[in-house]
């Protein structure tokens, strides 16, 4: 904790780091899905994890630690790791060889439009140079803790059971036989 | 920029890097000494440099305990042919062990070692997310290994990844939930803080003993070590994730292995065994003194030896577990046991208070 605000404490520091990890964030994201030097899924799945690290981070710099650990220890730590045994487990040839297709492009264009729109706007609703809103909490984990039971419990007990069904689902979906 | 701390930081990982090095290096020899001393053997009692033989009475002894073992493994690696066969993957076989030995590297920044020398704090760096920075970075110690079975290109370390990869994740789940017990008791993640509760209030593995048990376990499967050694399990897949490396490739694998199994062990005393606290002769506080500091920063690697001897005890005592075992004990023992500890430990809390 010191030491993070002794290192951010300096004036170019920070910014020079958001820059870093921003490029590094953009540069992998694009390998993940366009590379042009292999078609490999296991070559994109480790881009993925270098995105998630660099995503890690700008949370760093922005003082959310804790969701900086939990990206780190939930993305790059199990799900990608359970995207890598899949993949290995697939016959990664003829994947290779697989022609883009224009439905994936379409679908991507159109995604990556809805996202840029809402970056505008939200971009556009504080005009550069306005004060930013205060954070409502610090990155501790207490504060977390409390929101998250008392203001957003509904969501959040919501959230916990979809992933209950999903799980649910899964292990029904992977018994063999049904009665 | 402060200066002052940059560069008592940079002195600070230079002697915890340079230190887990030294004791990756005899731990190896502890390893094949304490073995030969299970097995009723002799263990390495030749390797030695010219000159030593010349040192009366002191010289055969050094001789004789190995002393000078690591220095002829560490030559012999670095001599060897480093050999890439032919089939493999070569990006990721130049990258897997270089990505299996950082995170070992790196677990070791958030450890409090000794209290304070002068006004430096014995951690790298003191987070107050100290124990989801350690999971975070254990959990990506498996790139390395999986990323060597695939980059291999052949049968018998891509079965050594692939085991690897479950096994890590589901040993990690019941490590991390173990752990839970102790965050609600203290009510806090900043490992110095811990070990400040465990001054005050006496050992975590008193307080919550299923906890302990379970990371102890974990973290054996974790560090993919006997009896949990199925990624390499050298009578059914040759030597696993590693078996197509050669030289200093080889030797980063087996450094990776060692500074885990001493990250974890520091994890341990640092979680359950009050870090560099002792309850008597005064050292439970932050030392005062030069004397104090270092004495504390001894405490903590006395303690840290004790459970890499266990490690390697553990080794050359018990068979490996069969591959449909693990995942039982894994998923359906420690999972529940967590769980439940958890909540017995929550109501406890919730009625004291």
């Amino acid at each position: 904790m010191e030491a993070i605000n002794n290192l951010l404490g300096g004036s170019m520091v920070p910014d020079v780091l958001f820059y870093v990890f921003a490029a590094l964030t953009l540069l992998c994201g694009v390998l993940v899905v366009a590379n042009p030097f292999s078609r490999s899924p296991v070559t994109s799945a480790m881009f993925l994890v270098l995105t998630i690290i660099s995503m890690a981070g700008l949370f760093v710099l922005l003082h959310a630690f804790f969701l900086a650990a939990v990206q780190i220890i939930v993305y790059a730590g199990a799900v990608i790791v359970l995207f890598l045994f899949v993949i290995m487990l697939l016959d990664l040839k003829e994947e290779q060889r697989r022609k883009i297709k224009l439905f994936g492009i379409v679908t991507g264009l159109i995604s990556v439009g809805a996202i840029v729109t809402i970056s505008l706007k939200a971009l556009g609703a504080m005009p550069p140079g306005a004060e930013a809103t205060a954070p409502q909490l610090e990155g501790g984990t207490a504060a977390l803790g409390k929101l998250l039971f008392t203001q957003y419990v509904l969501p959040f007990e919501v959230v916990s059971v979809l992933l209950l069904v999903a799980m649910v689902g899964v292990i029904l979906l992977s018994k063999k036989d049904l009665k | 920029m402060n200066w002052n701390f940059i560069i008592f930081s940079v002195i600070k990982i230079a002697i915890v890097v340079g230190v887990v090095q030294g004791m990756v290096a005899y731990a190896v020899l502890a390893e094949r000494k304490i073995s030969a001393w299970i097995q009723d053997r002799v263990g390495p009692n030749r390797a030695a440099p010219p000159f030593v033989k010349a040192i009366p009475g002191l010289g055969p002894v050094l001789i004789r305990l190995g002393l000078f073992q690591p220095l002829a493994d560490g030559l012999k690696f670095m001599l060897k042919e480093d050999f890439t066969p032919a089939g493999v993957r070569k990006v990721y076989f130049w990258l897997a062990p270089a990505i299996a030995v950082i995170p070992s590297m790196l677990v070791i920044a958030v450890i409090p070692f000794g209290s304070q020398i002068g006004h430096q704090q014995m951690v790298i760096s003191d987070l107050n997310v100290g124990i989801l920075y350690t999971f975070g970075i254990v959990s990506l110690g498996v790139y390395g290994i999986v990323l060597a079975g695939y980059a291999a290109n052949s049968k018998y370390p891509f079965l050594g990844g692939i085991r690897s990869s479950a096994q890590m994740i589901s040993y990690e789940i019941s490590m991390g939930m173990s752990v839970i017990p102790v965050l609600l008791i203290v009510g806090n993640l900043n490992l110095s803080q811990i070990i400040g509760w465990q001054s005050q209030h006496g050992w975590l593995a008193l307080y919550s003993p299923v906890s302990f048990i379970i990371f102890l376990v974990a973290s054996f499967a974790e560090t993919n070590r006997l009896p949990f050694d199925l990624p390499e399990a050298e009578t059914e897949l040759v030597g696993g994730y590693h078996t197509e490396y050669s030289s200093m490739k080889f030797a980063l694998f087996f450094l990776a292995e060692y500074s885990n199994m001493i990250a974890s062990a520091a994890m341990m005393v640092t979680l359950f065994f009050g870090g560099w606290t002792l309850p008597f002769w005064g050292l439970d506080h932050p030392a005062g003194n030069l004397g104090m500091g270092i004495a504390h920063i001894l405490v903590f690697l006395v303690k840290m030896l004790l459970f890499v001897v266990l490690f390697i005890w553990v080794r050359w005592m018990f068979p490996r577990f069969r591959y449909d075992q693990l995942m039982d004990l894994g998923w359906r023992k420690f999972v529940p046991l967590a769980l439940v500890n958890i909540l017995v430990t929550a109501i406890v809390l919730w009625a004291k208070s």
